[in-house]
């Protein structure tokens, strides 16, 4: 038998091969048949239909309980037929959604892109990576001719699509803020009023902004609720945390953020970064802060953007590792 | 990992959930359902205990900010206590332990 027909007396052919040598190649045979039956889309009380006509062609003679028996299973099976066809349907709806989520996820790459910056007197590296497909970390360099940086980088609490179409909100509101230069405090406190205003309630956004002044080596910044950041001592080779009070945004409309003001020294960097660095799993075990800073340590003497690389793939190295959050790492080196 | 809520009345004006596991994105809706219209009886203090909580992530700090805020516009009371040093640290970071009442007795590590 070459071809295999999905009709009733192949079936029976099967059926009565197997009843008769219990033979092996029959059931291969059935298995066959059933992937076939899938493939078009037979449900499977159809299929005992076919089981039991053939029955009646075979034993013509079949008890009367047995026949009983076998329609009180074809009734049974209907609503599972019915499940399955409904799950076939969910499937390729699925598909479906899957690509169009892809397409949202491609026009948010392009409306959140942001070019890093090549500056002289500093080195930036930045890395990304999104735990699904659309990211709710951003971050966002903003530098003008006079020589100052503007960094943002921000997490919007929870993931997937509602945090995608939230960050895009800021990145708007941050794009119709004055060209001129902006303190930190300022920026929270003007982006804290139109979280409250405009979020639902559960919603809300850690954002740390800092501007790094390339004529006087002086780092500016304030947080809401960030993920607290780090500077990294050259000479001594140890990690000061950047541990800054503020409010989360979208929380209350009256938070004010203080702003702090650091000089840097040459070599020394400063680490930002989004909870899903520190919040890394191994298995079931949490990838601790002090071994992130021990990675970043190790690879010091690379260029900013080697870092971030090496330190991602670093963990993405290790066995059982998962992604749970997003990943947003960003070292900032003064060079001269 | 799951998460189970426990509700008890310590007397008329005082709700107690005692809740154990973790909440994250996967269990942060059950208990959005169960928290949000507590806050909403007048005159009600809601208590919160975390000593059996080990993990907490963003979307459950995002169930109590809102819970929070509802307490403000129905003139109830929210109040967390033992919290694991884990999970007092993001209220920490966010800048929530300014604004919420914590119990500030923090349970040792992990």
């Amino acid at each position: 038998m070459s071809t295999l027909k999905l009709d009733l007396e192949n079936y029976k052919e099967l059926l009565q091969e197997y009843i008769r040598s219990k033979d092996e190649q029959a059931l291969y045979q059935a298995e066959q048949f059933s992937k076939q039956s899938m493939q078009q889309k037979i449900s499977p009380d159809e299929i005992i239909n076919i089981h039991i006509q053939s029955l009646q062609e075979i034993y013509p003679e079949m008890p009367e309980y047995i026949q009983s028996s076998l329609n009180f299973l074809l009734e049974t099976m209907i609503s599972y037929g019915l499940a399955y066809q409904e799950h076939q349907s969910l499937r390729e709806k699925q598909l479906e959604l899957k690509s169009e989520i892809s397409v949202a996820a491609n026009m948010q790459k392009t409306l959140l892109s942001t070019v890093k910056p090549e500056i002289e007197e500093v080195e930036v590296g930045a890395l990304s990576v999104p735990a699904k497909q659309m990211n709710g970390d951003y971050h966002h360099f903003v530098y003008d001719e006079k020589g100052t940086l503007g960094i943002a980088v921000a997490d919007v609490i929870g993931k997937g699509v509602p945090a995608a179409l939230c960050m895009s909100m800021i990145k708007y509101s941050m794009d119709s803020f004055p060209e001129m230069r902006m303190d930190p405090s300022v920026i929270l406190g003007s982006l804290n009023r139109v979280v409250e205003r405009n979020v639902d309630s559960s919603m809300f956004i850690t954002m740390f902004y800092g501007l790094y002044d390339s004529r006087d080596h002086t780092f500016t910044y304030s947080s809401a609720g960030h993920e607290p950041g780090f500077y990294y001592h050259k000479d001594q080779g140890e990690f000061e945390e950047i541990d800054v009070p503020g409010l989360v945004l979208g929380v209350s409309a009256e938070t004010t953020y203080t702003q702090y003001v650091k000089e840097v020294e040459k070599g020394d960097m400063i680490v930002l970064l989004t909870d899903g660095v520190t919040e890394c799993r191994q298995g079931e075990r949490f990838i601790e802060q002090e071994e992130v800073l021990d990675v970043i340590k190790s690879y010091a003497d690379l260029p900013a953007q080697e870092i971030v690389d090496q330190v991602y793939k670093h963990f993405e190295r290790l066995q059982g590792f998962q992604l749970r959050d997003d990943f947003t790492l960003i070292i900032l080196r003064r060079n001269v | 990992m799951n998460l189970t809520i426990d509700v008890s009345h310590k007397d008329n004006n005082v709700t107690y959930l005692t809740l154990a596991g973790e909440v994250d994105a996967f269990t942060a809706p059950k208990l959005k359902d169960t928290i949000l219209p507590l806050t909403k009886e007048e005159g009600q203090t809601v208590e919160v205990d975390f000593e059996q909580v080990n993990y907490m992530d963003s979307t459950g700090l995002g169930v109590f900010i809102s819970a929070l805020k509802s307490t403000k516009e129905h003139g109830t009371e929210l109040r967390l206590l033992h919290m694991q040093e884990r999970v007092y640290r993001l209220f920490k970071i966010t800048g929530l332990t300014e604004i919420m009442n914590i119990d500030s007795t923090v349970q040792g590590g992990m």
